[in-house]
């Protein structure tokens, strides 16, 4: 990794305790770049370090070509002059101040920049909070402050640390959809840091798993999804997940019809227009392979792939197996003695069947 | 009795802001001889006021440490001073501040001050804007109970600044002197009614204002 990097870079070791933490990952300058992984793994950590309220014992963090800490070198930039935005699990408004104040806290202390007050209260839909204590709010609501807190004060990155971990599904599905708006509206690198899957399938764009204080995998979404060999894909509700195109509808069948990697996929009616982009899931225990094109059959989707590699399943007597077509692939949850009475092996073609109830759309 | 309200105020004005610095080290601090440095602050409320004032003698007195110091280089003497009473008072009083702020300094949530640098704010700036807003309360309860406490401050004041009228005879020691003195229970009667009435006051605005900071003025 380099300082050319416009992104996000973070890498360092620290000790903590007999934990030594030993991360690196970097996201593009305006994507979304989850931290998953269970709690204890150094999530956490890598968000304090990026937003330099730690020191690691050796590291670097550049963000978008600037060096904020280098140990090497002996730099760091404190966290007050660095202009990296941070969200925490508990929000941490001001509680003295109202909304308003709290939001303009970061504003009167920075550079002036795009981010413009008006546009972060529409987006987060603050308009009617502006005037409220912070404990009267309810925990969505001071989430959605403190993101627009953060926001004003035009940082540079943005770290969410588990922003949603204390919010109950609810108020988690009521908060996503802003999260979805800030990606698309905000030109600036997002370091997300959660233990929930689902959150991480909607939002991130890179997906760097960690366990024990180690990266695992890193790369784009699709990719780590559809990897069999990576802990991910031992989880009961393991799925590939597909950055698609709706290319039609078909009223009177009531399908859409999307593309990704090169292959049509059928899915109950979405409720977008054609030529959007949609992600889907697809669970790999959904998944069912042949080795010959099947005949008629209710299975919609029938895509042909080559197999990839095959990781024994280490939770239950099950093997899976990677599908790959054009730069995207699929993860098939089928049983040893399928494998072996297929012959299934690395580079085999074979036809993934997908049945088109069993597509998730996502966000 | 103008002279207690005074010798109080003087008492809190200059034994607050320290009890406020020291109350903020030891609450955020980290380093060695914190905790001897927090036992040191809090001996005056549990040694005899007669022992404070004995040393405060020794160390402020004519040929003490400082006080000899004190009086070559600027001709200040403590001792039988107003002044002196002061001082005796502010040492008396200051536990019992240092102890108030630094229960509601320790009472703010310290990821706050995390909050407030990731937005830019400098030390002062977020001591300024974040932790004597929130501690505000604490300060100012501890004015009123430490300006209550040093109205009836006793035994150092006539220890190390004596009874003399009109220069260190405070309340309790007018109180005292009358009480010596034939026939003056009237005045002392007078005397330990507007005493009473100082503290009861005093006590009723503290409560007033802790019982606002419970309410959650600011809490989440």
């Amino acid at each position: 990794m380099s300082d050319a990097d416009d992104g996000l870079t973070v890498a360092f070791r620290h000790r903590l305790g007999e934990t030594v933490f030993d991360i690196a990952f970097a996201a593009p300058p305006h994507g979304l770049v989850a931290l998953f992984g269970p709690s204890g793994s150094g999530k956490t950590t890598a968000a304090l370090v990026a937003a330099g309220l730690l020191r690691p014992d050796e590291g670097r963090v550049v963000v978008r070509g600037t060096v904020l800490t280098d140990t090497a070198r002996a730099i760091f930039v404190p966290p007050e002059r660095r202009r990296v935005g941070i969200v925490f699990q508990d929000s941490r408004l001001f509680p003295h101040m109202r909304v308003e104040a709290n939001l303009r806290y970061g504003a009167r202390r920075n550079p002036p920049g795009p981010v413009r007050f008006g546009e972060v209260v529409s987006l987060l839909g603050l308009s009617l909070l502006l005037s409220r204590r912070p404990h009267t709010l309810s925990g969505g609501e001071r989430q959605r402050v403190a993101i627009g807190r953060a926001l004003l004060a035009q940082p540079r990155a943005l770290v969410l640390d588990e922003p949603l971990a204390s919010l109950d599904s609810a108020r988690k599905a009521e908060i996503l959809p802003y999260l979805e708006r800030l990606k698309a509206a905000m030109a600036l690198p997002i370091l997300y840091i959660s233990h929930d899957l689902p959150e991480v399938v909607r939002l991130a764009d890179t997906l760097a798993l960690i366990e024990a204080g180690r990266v695992v995998a890193c790369g784009p979404l699709e990719t780590i999804a559809a990897r069999a060999d990576l802990p991910l894909a031992a989880r009961d509700d393991a799925g590939a997940v597909l950055e698609s195109v709706i290319v039609a509808h078909h009223p009177a069948r009531g399908l859409s019809e999307i593309q990704a990697g090169g292959r049509r996929l059928l899915l109950p009616t979405v409720d977008r227009l054609s030529g959007s982009r949609l992600r889907v899931r697809i669970p790999a225990r959904e998944v069912a392979l042949a080795t010959e094109r099947p005949g008629p059959m209710s299975v919609h989707n029938i895509l042909p792939g080559t197999v990839g590699t095959i990781a024994q399943d280490l939770q239950r007597p099950a093997a899976l197996v990677e599908v790959r077509f054009d730069g995207s692939g699929l993860i098939a949850r089928v049983t040893p003695d399928a494998v072996a009475s297929l012959d299934l092996g690395p580079g085999r073609p074979v036809f993934a069947l997908v049945k088109s109830v069993a597509i998730e759309p996502i966000g | 009795m103008r002279l207690s309200l005074k010798v109080s105020g003087l008492a809190v004005a200059f034994g607050l802001p320290c009890a406020l610095l020291l109350a903020l080290a030891i609450a955020r601090g980290r380093f060695p001889g914190r905790s001897v440095l927090n036992a040191a602050a809090h001996l005056p409320m549990v040694l005899p006021p007669v022992v404070t004032g004995w040393l405060l003698l020794i160390v402020f007195g004519r040929y003490g440490v400082i006080g000899s110091w004190l009086d070559t280089l600027f001709g200040v003497r403590l001792v039988f001073t107003t002044a002196g009473a002061v001082l005796a008072c502010t040492v008396m009083v200051f536990p019992l501040m240092m102890r108030t702020m630094r229960l509601s300094l320790e009472a703010i949530d310290p990821a706050l001050d995390a909050a407030a640098r990731s937005l830019g704010a400098g030390r002062l700036d977020r001591f300024a804007t974040v932790t004597l807003p929130l501690a505000g309360p604490g300060v100012l309860v501890a004015a009123i109970v430490g300006f209550a406490a040093s109205l009836g401050e006793f035994g150092a004041v006539i220890t190390f600044a004596a009874n003399i009228p009109g220069r260190t005879q405070t309340l309790p020691l007018a109180i005292y002197a009358a009480l010596q003195s034939p026939g003056g229970e009237a005045t002392a009667a007078r005397l330990s009614l507007v005493s009473i009435m100082l503290a009861a006051c005093a006590l009723l605005l503290s409560e007033v204002i802790a019982k606002r900071l419970q309410a959650g003025v600011g809490r989440r």
